[in-house]
């Protein structure tokens, strides 16, 4: 139980840390997450079905990566695409994500090879080379614990690199105050456009590892991922207060984690309260608000 | 060097009205000169600044910054060799960001790479930059900016745009939104890095006596027009009594209160 809650707690941070990037670093409130998620998870599970057969579905590392990659570039083409209606169309950032979104659900179905719903069935390579990893040193569990506070700590070590770099840094500044931006002779446009595939291309990462994990991808994969990767957000900034932003990425992953135990008990222990599966999108929403309120009331207290 | 031909600026107000800001405007200021831009409000003196900093588009005109023909450029192109202070302190720099994160985004115009921006070795130079506003803030450059003052990053916006030497300094009342002491002390680290380091600067000011005192040249506007432009001599005897009765001369009865001018 506990390990289910760490590692869907590490694959869902992946997306929550996509949330942050546009939500915190860029302030662009972008719902795109809700087509970049299920739009790596169809590119992973597609690349896995069709490339497993030629490669042996035990899970070769170049196929591990080739499916990665699929979820990377799936979610980035999809953040790629708000930025451009963003930037040209000149819309409000809501509308921007809510058009991409829209029309990548039917991007997603042809992905899909037009079903809603792809099982991993025949093989499913990502999740057997993270259950086998150390060749069975490990129990299936922990081995998949393992794997992916490995690949959680990779991306952490890439992503606290890159907002130390100069880009990253203008990226920071850019969110806070474009005009500060412009004055360093940067173009604001490139570079979030630039910031906005980098948060969608993490969403679209994270939705080829989770239809890895879950053993299939569906279309509606990506229903309420922006709330809960918002509440994910704001558990994490509820817990622990820091403005390095090494410790801003990694409170993600302890909200995420947290995020998923609280959903955890709600499942698990809700009934005991009257509380069903139905109530967790409302639990979602009302943690939230919480979470917004007790920031709140912090702030006016300090 | 700056040269500004027949600047034209006009907002359309609908129905094929339009509101001219800048009629026509030309003025043309050598390399290490410092002009005052002085005029009552709405006279068109911010927008100027705005024009030759790319925020507003010219509707025709030229303007060439070191000979190179910028009229096109966007705003953040343009940059790389305009250093600008706006007003509000708030407005140059970014407040969740750190002093030194801050100074490194200032420090190099252009395109960014994938280095890490502050290095030891730039670290220290920033804290050298930035121990000369003499505020104390060299041992606070991991703090945050929206933690100072508002002279602090005032004086802290000033020096983001200096830091790369820039062609054109262009200072939009950078010290009116500041209390006298503060006024006092930004105006003077100005002056000390248009001396340093030999800069072009336009200052739009409302304050007479500091623009007389601070500039080799003042350049009166209005209505979106140049109607005095003073220096050597002429301005040399000038005084703010002089400068009250030249606007007068320049517009008639309609603009004799002073308070237009002085405010």
């Amino acid at each position: 139980m506990i390990e289910g809650i760490l590692v869907e707690g590490l694959i869902y941070g992946i997306l929550a840390l996509g949330v942050f990037i546009s939500f915190r670093i860029l302030d662009f409130p972008d719902l795109t997450v809700e087509g970049s998620f299920p739009a790596g998870a169809a590119g992973g599970a597609m690349t896995a079905l069709m490339l497993g057969p030629k490669f042996g579905a035990g899970g070769s590392l170049f196929l591990v990566v080739c499916i990665l990659c699929a979820g990377l570039i799936a979610g980035g083409l999809a953040g790629f695409a708000t930025a451009e209606i963003y930037h040209r169309l000149k819309v409000h950032p809501l509308l921007a994500g809510i058009i991409t979104m829209t029309g990548f659900y039917s991007i997603n179905l042809r992905i899909l090879g037009g079903k809603p719903n792809l099982p991993l069935i025949a093989g499913n390579p990502l999740l057997d080379s993270a259950r086998s990893l150390l060749n069975g040193m490990l129990s299936p569990e922990f081995s998949l614990l393992a794997a992916s506070m490995l690949a959680v700590l990779v991306l952490f070590g890439i992503l606290d690199f890159f907002f130390h770099t100069e880009v990253g840094i203008a990226m920071g500044a850019l969110g806070d105050n474009e005009n500060s931006v412009i004055q360093a002779g940067i173009n604001p446009v490139r570079l979030r456009t630039l910031g906005i595939i980098l948060a969608n291309a993490l969403t679209g990462l994270a939705g080829a590892i989770a239809a890895s994990y879950q053993g299939f991808a569906d279309v509606n994969f990506g229903q309420g991922v922006v709330a809960s990767g918002l509440a994910t957000v704001m558990l994490g900034e509820l817990v622990i207060r820091s403005q390095y932003i090494g410790v801003q990425l990694a409170r993600v992953f302890i909200g995420s984690i947290l995020f998923k135990a609280l959903m955890y008990a709600a499942r698990s222990w809700g009934y005991l309260a009257g509380i069903t599966p139905n109530d967790l999108r409302l639990i979602t929403a009302l943690l939230i608000i919480g979470s917004i309120a007790l920031s709140k009331m912090g702030r006016k207290s300090s | 060097m700056i040269e500004i031909e027949s600047a034209r600026v006009s907002f359309s107000l609908g129905a094929g009205e339009e509101h001219v800001v800048l009629k026509n405007l030309s003025l043309s200021v050598k390399a290490g000169q410092t002009v005052s831009i002085i005029g009552s409000n709405g006279a068109g003196k911010s927008t100027f600044l705005n024009a030759i900093a790319g925020t507003v588009p010219l509707r025709s005109g030229v303007i060439r910054i070191d000979g190179v023909d910028c009229t096109r450029q966007a705003e953040w192109e343009r940059a790389r060799y305009v250093g600008r202070v706006r007003q509000n302190p708030l407005a140059g720099t970014a407040g969740d960001m750190t002093i030194l994160d801050n100074l490194a985004l200032a420090s190099r115009k252009g395109p960014r790479r994938l280095k890490i921006a502050t290095p030891p070795a730039i670290a220290r130079r920033m804290a050298e930059e930035v121990a000369q506003l003499e505020m104390g803030l060299e041992s606070r450059l991991h703090e945050n900016v929206s933690r100072l003052s508002g002279g602090q990053r005032q004086a802290l916006t000033l020096l983001m745009a200096v830091l790369s030497k820039p062609s054109v300094l262009l200072l939009d009342e950078h010290t009116a939104a500041l209390d006298p002491a503060n006024a006092e002390k930004v105006s003077a680290l100005t002056k000390h890095f248009i001396q340093e380091f030999g800069l072009t600067a336009l200052i739009v000011t409302h304050d007479m006596s500091r623009a007389l005192s601070e500039a080799d040249r003042i350049v009166m506007m209005h209505d979106g027009e140049i109607i005095a432009d003073l220096s050597g001599k002429e301005k040399a005897s000038m005084t703010v009594a002089g400068l009250v009765d030249l606007f007068r001369k320049a517009r008639g009865r309609d603009y004799a209160e002073d308070r237009d001018l002085l405010r």
